[in-house]
């Protein structure tokens, strides 16, 4: 609730670099279609798109490194603030579009292999970069009316790239789901938008502060914050407008799941860390609404639902599906727990973390998935039985992802889980950080589901692989060392996050 | 110092790539990765034997530790995780029984393992890198990252190359030390929640002495924080050890792993347990520890006499291997709970002891079953006639698991009894009641041994195969030898390990009493 987001000592369009790298590796796409449409060979659309979204990812580290985005008294380049203050680019907003670019490279690469029977490569690739680069505008939106539009550039691609396989029932099905629930919310969220529009009188975050501090009718804000609170619960699916995400994750094709779940989910939180941080703090919202009590029971339902939910199912698709809401209930603490006087920093820091090796750890679970869809190998626990025996190498990889998505340590979730657990304890939440162990290690149980059938059940009659994709392989297989890495690395990730998260 | 960095690159280096490694050479190639940092950890021992005898604890005089190294790692949530290893009279030699036992259980491995070489070689590496992690680790975060990464190994050993039941043994194993696991976390982080601002790093040593130093915890639910954490770490090692009536999972996993994970499962892993409790428990709150005396020397007596007895009851030779574990992790809870310097030294010599005959025992059952494909005491008789090196070194064995003189078993054995008769101001008037309970469990052992010997390899020649049955090979009997030879020679030289074991635990009796 600093006030240094005002300090913005330098307007300069080059900070907006890696958003502009995704949206023109878009639109590059679409001109290679235009002189080449219906080209049988992916990789060229693949290797744009992917060295695109790689630009995208190194800029901002270099930018992260550079000290861009810090101010100035803290030692870096300044906190830059453009188009008359309705972006802004801190250290947050370029540390989710890491978040985003390094997760779209991933998909990308792998999708090259599992697209080689498909048509419309092409708007395949421009939607997900479209997509990517309305969630990294939305990691540097600063007032609402951005927000609004931002989350829409990456809603509407979304619903497309759901509903891609067009002659797969299921994917039609779940894009149409995931089509209806997202205009509802949308309007739910802009509905929110004009009540809180029309208590203030202003759009951009600092000024809707400022405002709802001046005295702003509590009846209508608050019913405006909580229509809020429902936009963002859909974006990052938390209860209670999860409904949508197993559906659409599990009709979807595998890499487009692994997108949505990690980078989308990334882009939500965001959105809802600057939204209720800078525009509804709860110094002076609170009078209105108390969101942070919302976020404690959000969190502490969306847990047990996804978890709970998680460990009946008998595909690993789905399952993976559900385990995605369980780590939505689990960043949520980051809100949950900001309660008067607690460390900003440390808490909200924790869920970025979070939400950091969780776009690695997930995405990998998925992007094996689609491995075995490429595979063709069938979808339920059963079907991966002795998949070790053929690839034992992704399946390593795999077990790395499941088993740091449980927490053990193995991976980088091992570290950002209990950095989420000081958060409760250090907020005396100790309600939620009960809950996060308990569904960790509920989790143990059917991560552990999917590394026994790989590794420990018998193969069945006559499994034979076809061939090793090497773009899956690739992808797969970096996600695994960069989650293990993340484990002797994680000093850097809190490190980039805990000072982002002290400047908001 | 680096040295204990090498040991754990080497180790994790070899374990990648063995795993990339091409079946027909993965064996050859793992064993020779994995000579390197025994032989670097023998060279490691010699040197501390000449130049840090007499250092103290490494917990209480972190200043005296060996091949120390501390590098800034992790600063989150206001504490600071350190890279912080060194090693003292107790991880010392545990760390080099770890090294050694791998190697050789990695040589007795060619045998019986023929499907998935790579990755059961592999496997093998990466838990050695973290049992070294483990006992080198003086940092709880960095302890923790290894602890758990043992797990995880032993799980795929067992449940891959396991025997039928090996599905439910690797479940089992997982599930019952998991939740020991998570268990011992929450007891240890109450603990660091008591101190408070009293430390500002997690490193073993500062938790320790800030602990002795007579902090104020508080309490919980209207229990004294110590004593609620103590229970839930004593709880969560138990498991491991582990004491009755938490061992149930350990004849299940013993039976079902192949001969080299038993080997690795009774030699190292049950003393991470007994290991963690001295470090933890009796250590850092031995002021509850004292406090509870009388309970906890009554469970290790208890899994004295109750292991001995269930081995007793088993005709499967492997079984009574397991069995009898149970029993010799017990003398380790009475030794650590008399707080004299006997007792705790001696229960440390006795992880060292046991898991050489243990790991050796193992070694010889596993090399018999590779010739008869049997393990049923009434199937076979008269092996000793057919094979008699491995026979001679499994009745020699044997005898060092009966505590015979000049074998390392006596020496662990008459220490602990030593200790545990002398403990009258933790034990009081239990001292010597415990100790003949205990030493009544010798008794039980040498008759189930003798009895198992003389049904299984000495009478008539009798075994019903299709083929002949012959010596074994040379690579499954040289393993054997070379342990059978440590065991002898810490038996004859005690003091090649008891004396900086006894200077390593010197430092924490300075509460008790005793001789």
């Amino acid at each position: 609730m600093t006030q240094l987001a005002l300090q913005m000592t330098q307007s300069s369009w080059t900070a907006l670099a890696p958003t502009l790298l995704l949206a023109l590796s878009a639109l590059a796409l679409l001109l290679v279609d235009s002189i080449s449409p219906e080209e049988s060979d992916s990789t060229l659309l693949a290797g744009v798109a992917g060295l695109g979204s790689l630009a995208a990812a190194i800029t901002t580290m270099v930018f992260l490194f550079g000290g861009r985005g810090l101010p100035t008294e803290q030692g870096g380049q300044g906190i830059v603030s453009l188009f008359g203050d309705q972006l802004v680019v801190d250290q947050m907003s370029l540390f989710f579009t890491f978040i985003v670019a390094s997760v779209v490279t991933l998909v990308v690469v792998a999708s090259s292999d599992y697209l080689r029977d498909h048509r419309y490569k092409a708007e395949y690739y421009t939607l997900v970069l479209l997509a990517a680069t309305g969630m990294s505008l939305l990691a540097s939106a600063n007032s609402l009316a951005v927000a609004f539009v931002s989350l829409e550039l990456a809603s509407l691609p979304s619903f497309a790239l759901v509903a891609f396989l067009k002659s797969n029932k299921g994917s039609v099905e779940a894009g149409l789901k995931y089509f209806l629930v997202g205009a509802l919310s949308s309007a739910v969220f802009a509905y929110g938008i004009s009540l809180v529009y029309a208590a203030t009188g202003a759009l951009q975050f600092d000024a809707v502060a400022t405002a709802i501090g001046e005295g702003a009718p509590t009846g209508v804000l608050g019913v405006g914050i909580l229509m809020i609170v429902g936009g963002v619960a859909y974006k990052t699916a938390s209860s209670p407008f999860h409904f949508w995400a197993p559906e659409a994750y599990e009709g979807a094709p595998a890499p487009i799941s692994a997108f949505l779940s990690s980078a989308s989910k990334a882009a939500g939180f965001v959105l809802a860390f600057r939204v209720f941080i800078t525009a509804f703090p709860l110094d002076v919202a609170g009078a209105a609404i108390d969101w942070v009590l919302v976020f404690q029971v959000l969190a502490i339902v969306t847990m047990f639902v996804g978890n709970f939910a998680a460990a009946t199912q008998e595909k690993v698709k789905r399952m993976l599906a559900y385990s995605s809401i369980g780590h939505a209930g689990y960043v949520l603490i980051a809100l949950a727990a900001l309660t008067g006087g607690v460390d900003q920093s440390q808490v909200l820091g924790a869920g970025m973390a979070h939400l950091l090796v969780y776009g690695f750890m997930n995405t990998g679970a998925f992007l094996f998935v689609a491995l075995a869809e490429y595979w063709g190998v069938g979808r339920t626990f059963e079907d991966y039985n002795g998949l070790a025996t053929q690839a034992p190498l992704a399946c390593a990889a795999m077990t790395v992802f499941l088993f740091s998505l449980a927490g053990l340590p193995i991976g980088g979730g091992f570290f950002s889980k209990f950095a989420l657990l000081m958060a409760t304890v250090n907020s005396g939440t100790w309600l939620l950080g009960a809950a996060l162990i308990i569904n960790s290690a509920l989790s143990l149980f059917y991560y552990s589901r999917v590394v026994k059938a790989m590794w420990i059940e018998d193969p069945a009659d006559g499994l034979e692989l076809d061939g090793y994709p090497v773009g899956l392989y690739t992808a797969v297989v970096a996600a695994g060392v960069v989650t293990f890495l993340l484990l002797p690395g994680f000093d850097v990730v809190i490190g980039f996050a805990e000072s982002a998260a002290s400047l908001v | 110092m680096v040295m204990i960095a090498a040991l754990l690159g080497i180790t994790l280096l070899g374990a990648l790539v063995t795993f990339m490694a091409n079946d027909r050479y993965a064996a050859r190639l793992a064993t020779a990765i994995s000579s390197i940092p025994a032989l670097l950890s023998v060279w490691m021992y010699w040197q501390y034997y000449q130049h840090f005898q007499g250092a103290g604890n490494a917990l209480l005089t972190p200043g005296e530790a060996a091949f120390v190294q501390q590098i800034p790692w992790v600063e989150l949530a206001g504490f600071e995780l350190q890279y912080y290893v060194g090693l003292d009279g107790v991880s010392m030699p545990l760390l080099t029984l770890t090294t050694v036992l791998t190697t050789l259980a990695l040589v007795s491995s060619w045998t019986p393992i023929s499907e998935r070489q790579n990755q059961f070689y592999g496997l093998m590496l990466l838990m050695e890198a973290s049992l070294i992690g483990v006992f080198a680790a003086l940092d709880f975060f960095l302890w923790f990252v290894f602890w758990e990464g043992v797990l995880i190994p032993m799980y795929f050993l067992i449940g891959v190359w396991g025997g039928p039941r090996r599905k439910y043994a690797a479940i089992k194993f997982f599930v019952y030390t998991n939740v020991a696991s998570l268990i011992m976390f929450v007891g240890f982080f109450s603990l660091v929640f008591g101190l408070g601002d009293e430390i500002s790093t997690l490193g073993l040593p500062a938790i320790a002495q800030a602990l002795r130093g007579g902090a104020e915890l508080g309490s919980l639910f209207g229990f004294p924080l110590a004593t609620v954490a103590f229970v839930l770490m004593f709880f969560g090692f138990a498991v491991k050890v582990p004491v009755f009536p938490v061992h149930t999972w350990l004849p299940d996993a013993h039976v079902e792993a192949p001969t080299p994970v038993s080997v690795m499962l009774a030699g190292v892993l049950l003393k991470m347990g007994t290991y963690a409790l001295l470090r933890f428990n009796f250590t850092m709150l031995s002021d509850v520890a004292i406090s509870l005396a009388p309970y906890i020397g009554a469970i290790g007596v208890l899994s004295v006499i109750y292991g001995a007895m269930l081995a007793l009851a088993q005709r499967d030779l492997k079984r009574i291997v397991a069995y009898s574990s149970i029993s010799s992790m017990g003398y380790v809870i009475l030794g650590l709970v008399a707080f004299t310097p006997h007792g705790v030294g001696g229960a440390t010599f006795q992880m060292i002891s046991h898991g050489l005959i243990s790991g050796l025992m193992f070694m010889a059952v596993g090399v018999i079953y590779n010739e008869t494909h049997t393990r049923m005491i009434g199937d076979m008789s008269g092996l000793a006639d057919r094979m008699p090196w491995t026979v001679g070194i499994f009745v020699s064995a044997a005898f060092g698991y009966m505590g015979l003189p000049l074998m390392s078993g006596f020496a662990a054995e008459v220490l602990v009894f030593l200790g545990s008769f002398g403990a009258t101001e933790t034990l009081g008037t239990l001292a010597p009641v415990f100790t003949a309970l205990a030493m009544f469990g010798i008794v039980v052992v040498a008759g189930y041994l003798l009895w198992a010997m003389q049904r299984s390899v000495f009478g008539p020649y009798r075994l019903e195969t299709d083929y002949e049955v012959a010596g074994a090979p040379f690579h499954d009997v040289a393993p054997l030898v070379v342990l059978l030879l440590l065991v002898i020679t810490l038996g004859v030289a005690p003091d090649l390990s008891y004396r900086m074991i006894q200077h390593a635990v010197n430092p924490i009796l300075d509460v008790g009493g005793g001789i």
